[in-house]
């Protein structure tokens, strides 16, 4: 099995179990942020439990972390390894002739959101640790309220951030439509060539990127 | 006593090949470690070969000029193979097989030979389901088999419209397994250019590595070709472009004797030229003649008007065409044989009905099957009255059904809708009967050289019937091949590995590199395929479909002078030290300017009509059959085997009498 | 014909051999008619530059009826150029225009290097196969009646179907990374769905698979492409059935 994931279709399967976990993350991290439109207490409790709870910290956060960092580093690995399989380049070549921009442009779209990533990392993820485990405050509360919802809003303010979010989440929406239904390829499951999956992976790849994005525009127009 | 020796068996021909398997001489299995074999070619005869003579335990080095073996030109075999399994249960034997295969061939075939390829025939499907072959199955998941080229019965494997493809990918797949266990060293890109013969036994070749130029000695204790036949010799065929006569023609200059070179089968449904420029012709499957009317205009104004884009086929009223199969010969209709369907349209458009810009071509129209399939599934779905239009569309779903990827092709290459107008069509060199003599055990007459598939003479006659070439190249290399070579080699255990530092190799390097030398070095004005061009030209308009003493006579001497002309003025670019398609074109289109001058040769000494080769002096005078193909059995059942003497016109004939024990003779007749 | 033929402009990869470096180089070709193929219309140029004491150009081609995956040439930036479902040497001139330009390249990948111009050493497929394209039986002819093995209309039309891959290398000159697994899958495939293929298919994958990788093609990333680009119509299936096929080996 350890030859498996050496071989060039194993690392493809390990990058489609990754994208998969990763899509699968996407839709829990959208459905905290969500009620945050609907219901600041509610928004302040999940992420409360969120940030404060063993199993999610201790367990399916560096699982998760693990999952992100494996993801772009085999990305990395395979662009590099593809590069080198290519020798030289055509002095003419018409992609557009036989398939997508998406498809052809995987490591661009993936390199957008993984300055994202640094971006949204400095943003919440680095002041979390910071006070949760370096401060020590497990608290969650700030002048005597969660601190949570008053944090997110604080950081919608900038219109500078909010355009870099929503052109990130451009890319995700354009890296997810090559990938949701690329990972079912990968996986060896034709389920990705049958209608009815293209176009769930249609939805679910401009769904949840536009989600973030009118999380981001409606904090920017609505913080009090 | 010729000296043609066919070593035929003694005893009942069907107990002939079984006889003699039992009694052959054996090669103990140590010993086969210590013999090396040479194949040259690697399509279905040489690749089948290559990898059973390595499974027994042979060193074989096997040789293509292709950049791999799969790609030899066997691959371009569309229709079927054929064997007498009798899965039909429609009365097929191993007899039938045998019998309308020589009665095919217009009885110019040994008869023994031909009785063992339909025996060998059903284990041919059986090694190729093992193999993996997806040929074409019914639903219960048997076998499918189709009716071709006119026989009584359904024996015709079929793999879509691809089985040369996939048979070839079989025994490539059997050679991999026999590379990868080192059993096979594979030369990809080389060409053999010569034939070592060391006292009276061919012992090697010499060939060049097309990628480097560099003249190779290669040494065996017996050499085997099966490079495929020769109708390039005409330039326009349905041959490969590098398809080549060197290999074989080589080994008749040094020995082996090369029979019936006039026996070419020029096929009726061929995709037909455009232009100067055309470098090659396509075929298409014999099977459209199933559905498919043959006609030309009835009067010559139309058909002037037609070759001059003035008037449309589809305004030609019915009784304005000439249907003329199905008038000449109404029992067979467009359904005979290969030969008199090419003919009758030769004929036709030689007296000025041929209906392209070029004069030759004729319409194949399908107009009356949509209309007749489209009137059935009325019927078989239950519509009364259809309208015009609903009876051709639901017959041109039936059509396109069983003939879309060739329609498909048809259009890509004439841009023309076959489905609204009829196709054009005419004939073309396909595939030569003739070639290097092999006795029952395909050797030559030199010891030690082997010559199977398209590359000899044996089993075909005059005439091959569809889907049997197929079966012959695999029946050589898989079953017979083997078995009848291990006779020689069981000879050769003691001779121990073959040098190549041996005068023979040297005089023979020596001359090959002489040849290339005067090519990079003559510095002629006309380039090898203007020379290659002209011969086809006198090939096609004199040795072609019909033949007379007066053509042949002419075509001898012109083929003479352009060989002349060719010595003094080719012009081949580059160097010889590198890939050099030029160089590589040059030494096989000299090769066929002497092919050519034996072929029509041939066919003037053959003062007979028989199969392929057609006589304009030997035809019926009178009665039903008159103008049509008259065979002389009295002076003629004989293979021509000629020796090499120096030029082509100097060649020695040698008969090989013909004898028919089990069948009786009897003249075609498809009226 | 017509004689309204075509005026054309063709930069073509020109590289002495494998060792030497390349470069486009433009030619000329006039009077072109656009019932020519492709290769023809480079039969025309190469009796030019042999007329004019230039050196032809060289590719590989073969049987010119689409069938034996000789030609392969990058037209235009495609794959056998822009029409769909043929080779080279089925493409017809009537798809270009009277004064186009048009780039004619060899395969581009590091496990297809170039020999001469416009061919390349395509051995890596090759190698590929013989680590285990086959299935291990000796010719006997009799091993079973062919009819002895009922194999399924289906199975053994999907066999066919991978089976028409006529190796000519399009899906690995059209892939961005190029990739070789369009062509390793339709092998793996034909196998895999016939019962014969059953016996060694878990080490004919993984052999094949292991020999695709050290030839150095790249990895697939699903962009589709050879799909579209393969004349024979290979389908992405057999990609996934590969994938399927590994998997299955491997936790065995």
């Amino acid at each position: 099995m350890s030859g498996f994931f050496k071989s060039s279709i194993g690392r493809k399967v390990a990058m489609a179990l990754s994208a998969f976990f990763l899509m699968f993350f996407l839709i829990i991290h959208l459905a905290v942020n969500l009620t945050s439109i609907f219901s600041e207490d509610l928004f302040n409790e999940l992420s409360h439990f969120m940030g404060t709870n063993p199993a999610v910290q201790f367990a399916m956060q560096p699982v998760l972390l693990f999952g992100v960092v494996f993801h772009f580093v085999m990305g990395f690995v395979l662009e590099l390894r593809n590069r080198k399989a290519i020798g030289v380049s055509y002095a003419k070549n018409n992609g557009a002739a036989n398939s997508t921009w998406m498809s052809r442009n995987m490591i661009y779209s993936g390199l957008v959101i993984l300055a994202f990533l640094v971006l949204h990392f400095i943003d919440f993820w680095i002041p979390e640790i910071n006070v949760k485990y370096i401060q020590g405050d497990m608290s969650g509360m700030h002048d005597g309220e969660f601190r949570y919802f008053h944090e997110l809003q604080h950081k919608f303010l900038s219109p500078a951030r909010v355009g870099a979010y929503v052109i990130a989440f451009i890319l995700l929406a354009l890296h997810l439509l090559h990938g949701f239904t690329s990972a079912f390829q990968s996986m060896g499951s034709t389920a990705g060539r049958k209608k009815a999956l293209q176009t769930f992976g249609k939805v679910y790849s401009i769904i949840i990127p536009l989600g973030f994005i009118i999380v981001a525009v409606y904090h920017h127009f609505n913080h009090h | 006593m010729s000296v043609l020796d066919s070593k035929v068996p003694k005893g009942p021909i069907k107990d002939k090949w079984t006889t003699y398997k039992d009694k052959i001489d054996l090669v103990n299995p140590a010993n086969k470690r210590n013999i090396d074999v040479i194949v040259v070619g690697t399509g279905l005869a040489g690749g089948s070969a290559a990898a059973t003579l390595a499974e027994l335990g042979y060193n074989v080095k096997a040789f293509a000029y292709q950049d791999s073996p799969r790609r030899a030109h066997s691959i371009a075999a569309q229709g079927g193979i054929n064997a007498a399994k009798n899965y039909m249960g429609d009365g097929d034997s191993t007899y039938r097989l045998f019998y309308d295969t020589v009665k095919g061939g217009d009885y110019r075939s040994r008869e023994a030979n031909v009785h063992r390829l339909a025996e060998v025939s059903g284990n041919i499907i059986d090694q190729c389901v093992a193999q993996g072959v997806p040929f074409a199955r019914d639903y219960g998941g048997l076998l499918d088999n189709r009716s071709f080229g006119g026989v009584l019965v359904s024996r015709t494997f079929y793999a879509k419209g691809q089985t040369g493809q996939q048979l070839l990918l079989g025994a490539y797949s059997a050679m991999n397994r026999q590379i990868a266990r080192g059993k096979i060293q594979m030369y990809n890109r080389h060409e053999m250019l010569d034939v070592v013969v060391v006292d009276g036994k061919a012992r090697g070749i010499i060939t060049r590595n097309l990628i480097t130029g560099e003249i190779e000695r290669h040494s065996a204790h017996a050499v085997v070709i099966g490079s495929g036949g020769y109708g390039n010799v005409y330039f326009l065929s349905t041959n490969a472009m590098g398809s080549n006569a060197t290999a074989a023609w080589k080994i008749h200059k040094k020995g082996a004797f090369f029979a019936n070179p006039c026996y070419t089968q020029i096929h009726p449904t061929c995709i037909p030229r455009s232009g100067d420029y055309q470098s090659k012709l396509t075929l298409m499957s014999e099977s459209l003649r199933n559905d498919g009317r043959i006609w030309v205009p009835k009067n010559i104004e139309d058909a002037k008007a037609i070759q001059q884009g003035k008037l449309k086929p589809t305004d030609l009223a019915e009784e304005d065409r000439d249907y003329y199969l199905e008038r000449r010969y109404p029992a067979f209709g467009n359904l005979v044989p290969r030969d008199v369907a090419s003919r009758a349209a030769k004929e036709r458009c030689d007296a000025g009905y041929g209906v392209n810009a070029t004069g030759e071509a004729v319409y194949l129209d399908f107009a009356a099957a949509i209309e007749r399939y489209g009137k059935e599934q009325a019927k078989i779905q239950g519509i009364d009255n259809p309208s015009a239009d609903k009876v051709y569309d639901l017959g041109q779903a039936i059509v396109e059904a069983k003939y879309g990827n060739l329609f498909q092709m048809y259009e890509k290459i004439v841009d023309e809708n076959p489905y609204k107008t009829p196709m054009m069509i005419y004939p073309a060199t396909h595939y030569t009967m003739g070639g290097v003599w092999v006795d029952y055990n395909l050797m030559t007459t030199v010891p030690g050289l082997y010559c199977i598939g398209e590359a000899n003479f044996s089993d075909h006659g005059a005439n091959r019937l569809g889907a049997s070439a197929l079966m012959q190249g695999l029946a050589d290399g898989y079953f017979v091949l083997p078995y009848t070579i291990g006779d020689y080699l069981s000879d050769e255990i003691r001779t121990g590995a073959i040098p190549t530092d041996t005068p023979e190799f040297e005089e023979a390097e020596k001359a090959v590199k002489s040849q290339i030398d005067f090519f990079m070095n003559n510095n002629g004005t006309k380039s090898v395929d203007h020379f290659h061009k002209r011969l086809g030209k006198v090939m096609w308009d004199k040795v072609g479909m019909a033949r007379n003493e007066k053509g042949l006579k002419e075509a001898m001497a012109e083929i003479k002078a352009i060989r002349e002309e060719f010595w003094k003025d080719v012009k081949v670019p580059g160097i010889a030290n590198e890939m050099n398609p030029e160089l590589e074109k040059a030494g096989r289109v000299a090769d066929f300017l002497e092919l050519g001058e034996l072929f029509a040769k041939d066919a003037l000494m053959r003062e007979e009509s028989c199969g392929g080769h057609f006589r304009e002096e030997s035809v019926e005078e009178s009665g039903e059959q008159k103008g049509e193909a008259k065979r002389n059995d009295k002076d003629f059942a004989f293979v021509a085997a000629w020796e090499f003497k120096g030029e082509p016109a100097d060649a020695v004939l040698h008969k090989e009498e013909l004898e028919f024990k089990d069948i009786e003779l009897k003249q075609r007749s498809y009226k | 014909m017509s004689g309204k033929g075509m005026n054309l402009t063709l930069k073509i990869w020109r590289q002495k051999d494998a060792q030497s470096k390349g470069k486009m180089e433009t030619y000329n070709v006039t009077d072109i008619s656009e019932h020519m193929s492709f290769l023809e219309m480079m039969d025309v140029l190469n009796e030019q530059l042999i007329a004019s004491g230039d050196e032809p150009v060289a590719f590989d081609h073969d049987c010119r009826e689409g069938i034996c995956g000789m030609c392969s040439l990058y037209i235009n930036g495609e794959a056998h150029g822009p029409d769909r479902g043929i080779t080279t040497c089925q493409l017809h001139m009537r798809m270009f225009n009277d004064g186009d330009t048009i780039y004619i390249e060899p395969w581009r990948a590091a496990a297809f290097p170039v020999i001469k111009d416009l061919v390349v050493d395509r051995t890596s497929f090759e190698r590929i196969q013989q680590a285990g394209g086959y299935i291990s039986v000796n010719t006997s002819g009799n091993t079973q009646d062919a009819n002895a093995l009922p194999i399924s209309k289906h199975a053994a039309d999907e066999a066919m179907d991978a089976a028409t891959c006529i190796g000519c290398g399009a899906c690995v000159a059209t892939c961005k990374n190029s990739s070789a697994m369009l062509f390793v899958g339709a092998k793996v495939s034909q196998y895999a769905l016939l019962p014969q293929g059953q016996v060694e298919a878990a080490d004919r994958v993984k052999n094949m698979v292991a020999q695709m990788d050290l030839e150095g093609f790249g990895n697939c990333t699903n962009t589709g492409a050879c799909e579209i680009e393969c004349p024979k119509g290979i389908s992405l299936e057999n990609i996934a059935r590969m994938n399927r096929e590994l998997m299955k080996a491997s936790i065995k």
